[in-house]
């Protein structure tokens, strides 16, 4: 399991630190010709996969480079915009980059804040009395672990599940323990 | 965009007021804003999306179909990944007793007797409902 990154958040729910361990996303690179069979949306001053996954490129998938060369949002870097390169067929074959976008800064900070009214949420739909804020949540992929400290400082880290590990410890499980006989 | 909690029962509850409509829109909000939250946080793509929360006195397991219907489930800390069990519900309780009745409108609340004499059985039956000596 890789810790993938760690937030501190204090009281009034503001970031206060954030640290992210570097994972390798996957991402995917091809060479396209006219016309481009898959369907771009902006979403969040990005351009983003709508419609049309194929080959790795998933719905969701940012354009994260056109030619090698990385974009600004939905502008390339020379200041271009990305629709309007990719509907004239004089700029083909073009090869562009998808992967799953990064966070940005300011996009850290509402997620931050986001968790924390969450956080909040989870104890007030509490069945039980007297129910803290969410400890652990757990998607398919990664988990995420928080602590409040007594101060009212929030911890919390992403966990990713390594697909590796739980076969290794599968197989130390069929393996059995190792008695005095080995 | 409009959410309407169709069924909800519970059979070990401490807490003095019962299922009101502002738990329902609570729980709603949070569950919506939950799979926003991973759907940007996550660092690779996911298939199942969101799968659990657990606090220090519960925990939430969530399941929903890929035609909207969503199922929620509180249960006590012990209890492990119960996805299938949810799953179970819904395709051996759920469309058995209210997609193929036609007297039941979907998407409206859940009128049927049958089904929520089933679903309490069903629940009675699982592995890990015990009702713990006070």
């Amino acid at each position: 399991m890789a810790i993938f990154s760690v937030y501190v958040v204090n009281k009034a729910g503001g970031l206060i630190y954030q640290y992210d361990n570097y994972v390798p996303r996957a991402e995917v690179e091809k060479t396209f010709s006219f016309p481009l069979d898959l369907v771009l949306k902006i979403y969040d001053e990005k351009l983003v996969v709508s419609f049309g996954q194929r080959d790795g490129i998933r719905v969701g998938h940012a354009v994260l480079s056109i030619n090698g060369v990385d974009v600004n949002g939905k502008y390339t870097a020379e200041g271009k915009d990305i629709l309007e390169y990719l509907k004239d067929p004089a700029n083909y074959p073009v090869s562009i980059k998808f992967g799953r976008p990064r966070l940005s800064s300011n996009e850290k900070l509402m997620l931050a804040s986001m968790f924390h009214s969450l956080f909040a949420i989870g104890s007030q739909l509490s069945p039980e009395v007297g129910s803290s804020g969410i400890e652990m949540l757990e998607t398919d992929v990664f988990k995420l672990h928080c602590f409040q400290t007594l101060t009212g400082l929030f911890f919390f880290s992403l966990i990713l599940f390594d697909q590796n590990l739980k076969s290794a410890l599968e197989i130390a499980e069929k393996a059995g323990t190792f008695g005095p006989g080995s | 965009m409009a959410a309407a909690c169709i069924t909800a029962s519970g059979t070990a509850r401490n807490k003095p007021e019962y299922h009101t409509h502002q738990e329902f829109k609570l729980m709603y909000g949070m569950l919506f804003s939950i799979r926003s939250f991973i759907s940007k946080m996550s660092p690779l793509d996911m298939k199942d999306g969101f799968l659990a929360f657990q606090t220090s006195r519960y925990k939430l397991h969530y399941y929903e179909t890929p035609t909207g219907i969503k199922l929620v489930m509180n249960t006590d800390l012990g209890v492990p990944n119960c996805r299938d069990t949810l799953q179970q519900i819904y395709s051996t309780l759920y469309v058995e007793y209210i997609v193929k009745n036609p007297l039941c409108v979907l998407g409206e609340s859940l009128q049927s007797d049958l089904f929520s004499s089933k679903l309490d059985s069903f629940i009675r039956a699982l592995p890990f409902f015990s009702v713990r000596a006070a």
